[in-house]
């Protein structure tokens, strides 16, 4: 490696340091120059830096006059770090996409054009402002040992069932997303809802329970692999894949009847300072090596049309206005007292 | 410097063109307007219906004014193209959820069909739909507006494809207006083009009428034409009947003059005086053979019009002269042989103007040969042309062309002494043309001419 330890600063709780800055970042990284520096990508993120550092040092390696800049930041800080701090960065990446399409929507993404974006298919992008690099599918996770030798559900109806059918296995034992506390657990839920009435039906037999509520995925694997879960609902499958590989116990199931797909998007902000620099990134990012490190390196499925269409379950979730309605204060209130009136009936 | 009127075809070209451009530019004016009100009304339609479809989803109760915001909504507007979506929805004044900053319309006024506007929200430019409600809030009814802006950056790509279609289209229409208008210009030129074409090809002394078959409109010019042609042949004709009337009128006085003169120089013995008699006989002579020559001129030129057409014996035309100029050869000497007489030879022909031509040739061959020669005439017919020859011993053409010769009142620059008017060849040359035939003048081996007239044989 040619990046040693010592050459990352990895400072948490960046608003010490930064007292200006009202959002709170969870992690800043900073990746030194290869060469003389001419130049600073600063990036604002939810995605680990330890995820696409591969990426990084690959695209300073083709730039080797670029020193980047590494914010982590929930994804609702994300959107309040654009939005009301207008905090300047030069690149913005985000799992959340119905909030990267409203700062877009509201005028906070400049128009970035490349043969990069140019390549990407139309599902992937929004009016040459917000580009997806890669598509996640969001799945069941599920431990044998929980399962009690019952047969892993293939669909959202076998599911309910199970559930239904026996009480004793999964109860305390279910784990779940709270939209209250996790943009991209709302994000989930809502769009799980829209596309079918299954998800009301699971949530009320999940909700009599006593469901566990988490706001990250990494959380639940982790529960899973303890043993304190039998399954856990809606969880990147980025994550799990890689964490469960090695252990037998664990199954990843992508539902038949239909599996979310999300979009890791991002967009350079109107008001970035390099924004060549920016967009420069995440043209690396759409391109064929940057597409193959994401693959390989961080675990993240790369843009691949081919396989969206192989496995006709994958449904990406639409880049488009439709997102913007669910961010609607009346909208995200409804839907979250009806979702807490079918979670919690103890 | 007077400048030339611009070309008939240029003009017409270019009005036609010009006309074209207008039509071409109406054309692409109306197939934009036609096809952005169109795109606008589209768009509009979907905005209405997306407005009316979050209006519907307004809900009453005892606790105030709720809103399912119906997904599809949104993400039908969004289907259309990849615009960007601004909502409000305001109750009893107070914005309810939304943008709360998104314009409304100033005079607002109560509709429950979508009231549509253009406005500008946050640099954008956006069309805006308006519908308001009542809902019912405890008994209470409550006034709810519900507004709905999208930018129109897909409706602009829709109008900017347009722009370019209808651009084409324009192009196209003018350039085959452009065709068209130069092939017109070449139909309507045409009879213009024809009628000079057969007027430029006449001969010089050709003034007769113009019938050239003519459109409407070019018949005017062709009468004035007509006109004028007939006017300039009837100031030639009185020009040339003036000249032989006066040239008549000197010719008797004259011989009066040289029968007195040739008395007076019989009777006189004092040399003086028989000088000057001498010298008056021979400016006499000049005069006459002048007048006479001048009154051959104009009876060629007037005859040309009137053309004598008959049968004329060639044969018999030059035998006739020879023995009429023998006693004037004889006095100088000279003897006047006729060669391919003995049969006829006729050709279609004025015989008078034939006759002055043949008379001229054999004038000049008496005049300029030298005593104890023999001039040759000739006739022969071939190729179905009858050729006759003159040909002597004199003193050639003195290096002047044959063309400057023929020429009205020019004379051979080694005339010296002989006297003569320049008008001989001038009547040759034309009525050879008036016959379709030619005359030819070279040097003969030897010394001396041979003057050929050539005629066509009927």
């Amino acid at each position: 490696m040619r990046r040693t330890g010592p050459a990352l600063a990895v400072i948490l709780s960046l608003a010490i340091l930064r007292p200006a800055a009202a959002f709170v970042t969870e992690e800043e990284a900073l990746f030194p120059a290869a060469g003389t520096r001419a130049q600073t990508v600063t990036v604002l993120s939810t995605t680990d830096a330890d995820v696409l550092r591969p990426a990084i040092e690959a695209f300073q390696e083709a730039n080797p006059d670029a020193e980047l800049r590494y914010v982590v930041a929930s994804s609702q800080e994300v959107y309040a770090a654009i939005a009301e701090d207008r905090a300047r960065f030069d690149l913005v990446i985000s799992s959340a996409m119905d909030l990267q399409m409203k700062l877009a929507n509201d005028g906070y993404a400049a128009r970035w054009d490349s043969a990069a974006t140019a390549r990407l298919p139309d599902w992937a992008k929004w009016q040459d402002r917000i580009f997806a690099f890669a598509q996640e599918s969001v799945v069941l996770i599920a431990s044998r040992r929980g399962f009690q030798g019952l047969p892993i559900p293939q669909t959202r109806r076998d599911l309910t069932e199970l559930l239904r059918d026996h009480p004793d296995v999964f109860r305390g034992r279910i784990g779940t997303y709270d939209p209250r506390a996790s943009g991209a657990g709302y994000l989930f839920a809502t769009q799980e809802a829209r596309q079918s009435d299954s998800f009301w039906r699971l949530a009320e037999v999940a909700g009599g329970l006593s469901p566990r509520l988490y706001a990250s995925s990494i959380d639940m694997i982790s529960d899973l692999k303890t043993g304190r879960l039998a399954l856990a609902y809606n969880v990147l499958g980025s994550y799990a894949g890689p964490r469960l590989e090695a252990d037998a116990d664990g199954v990843v199931v992508e539902f038949a009847d239909f599996t979310l797909t999300l979009l890791r998007t991002g967009f350079v902000p109107t008001d970035a300072a390099n924004p060549v620099g920016g967009g420069a990134f995440l043209d690396f990012l759409l391109s064929a090596r940057g597409q193959a490190l994401i693959r390989d390196r961080a675990g993240l499925p790369p843009i691949d049309e081919a396989a969206l269409s192989a496995s006709p379950h994958l449904r990406p979730i639409r880049l488009d206005a439709g997102l913007l309605v669910y961010l609607d204060r009346l909208k995200r209130q409804a839907f979250l007292t009806e979702w807490s009136s079918a979670m919690s009936q103890d | 410097m007077k400048q030339a009127p611009m070309s008939l075809r240029r003009r017409l070209v270019l009005q036609l063109l010009g006309i074209a451009a207008v039509l071409a530019i109406l054309l692409y004016l109306t197939v934009r307007t036609v096809a952005n009100s169109a795109a606008e009304a589209t768009q509009d339609g979907v905005l209405g219906a997306a407005t009316m479809a979050i209006a519907e989803r307004l809900q009453g109760g005892d606790t105030g004014v709720s809103l399912d915001l119906p997904y599809e909504a949104f993400s039908i507007l969004g289907s259309i193209s990849d615009d960007r979506i601004f909502y409000r929805v305001d109750a009893n004044g107070e914005t309810l959820t939304g943008y709360a900053d998104l314009p409304l319309p100033r005079h607002a006024a109560p509709s429950v069909e979508p009231v549509f506007f253009s406005d500008f929200y946050r640099e954008f430019a956006v069309r805006i739909a308006v519908t308001n409600r009542a809902v019912l809030v405890n008994r209470q009814p409550i006034l709810v507006t519900v507004a709905v802006a999208q930018t129109r950056q897909g409706q602009e790509a829709i109008a900017q494809r347009t722009a370019n279609l209808a651009a084409a289209i324009g192009l196209a229409a003018f350039a085959l207006a452009a065709l068209l208008s130069m092939l017109t210009a070449g139909s309507v030129l045409g009879p213009i083009n024809r009628l000079a074409d057969a007027v430029g090809r006449r001969g010089p002394h050709d003034l007769r009428a113009v019938d050239h078959p003519s459109p409407e409109e070019l018949r005017p010019l062709v009468t004035s034409l007509n006109g004028f042609i007939a006017r300039l042949r009837g100031a030639l004709s009185r020009t040339e009947t003036f000249i032989a009337e006066a040239a008549h009128h000197i010719r008797t006085p004259l011989a009066t003059v040289r029968a007195r003169a040739e008395i007076a120089l019989r009777q006189s013995e004092a040399d003086e005086t028989r000088e000057t008699m001498r010298a008056v006989i021979r400016a006499v002579e000049e005069s006459s053979r002048s007048a006479s020559q001048l009154l051959d001129h104009a009876t060629v030129v007037y005859r040309s019009d009137r053309l004598a057409d008959g049968p004329v014996d060639l044969s018999k035309l030059l035998q006739g002269l020879a023995r009429s100029h023998g006693p004037t050869a004889e006095l100088r000497d000279l003897t006047i042989s006729v060669s391919g007489a003995d049969c006829p030879v006729t050709v279609q022909g004025d015989r008078l103007l034939l006759e002055s031509a043949l008379r001229n040739l054999i004038d000049n061959a008496i005049k300029y040969s030298p005593p104890e020669t023999e001039i040759a005439l000739s006739l022969a017919a071939r190729d179905g042309k009858a050729v006759i020859a003159v040909r002597d011993r004199g003193r050639g053409l003195g290096g002047r062309s044959q063309p400057e010769l023929a020429r009205r009142f020019v004379r051979g620059a080694n005339v010296d002494d002989v006297v003569g008017s320049g008008l001989g060849l001038t009547i040759v040359e034309e009525v050879a043309e008036i016959h379709g035939g030619s005359f030819l003048l070279t040097e003969r081996k030897g010394g001396g001419t041979c003057a050929e007239l050539v005629l066509p044989l009927r």
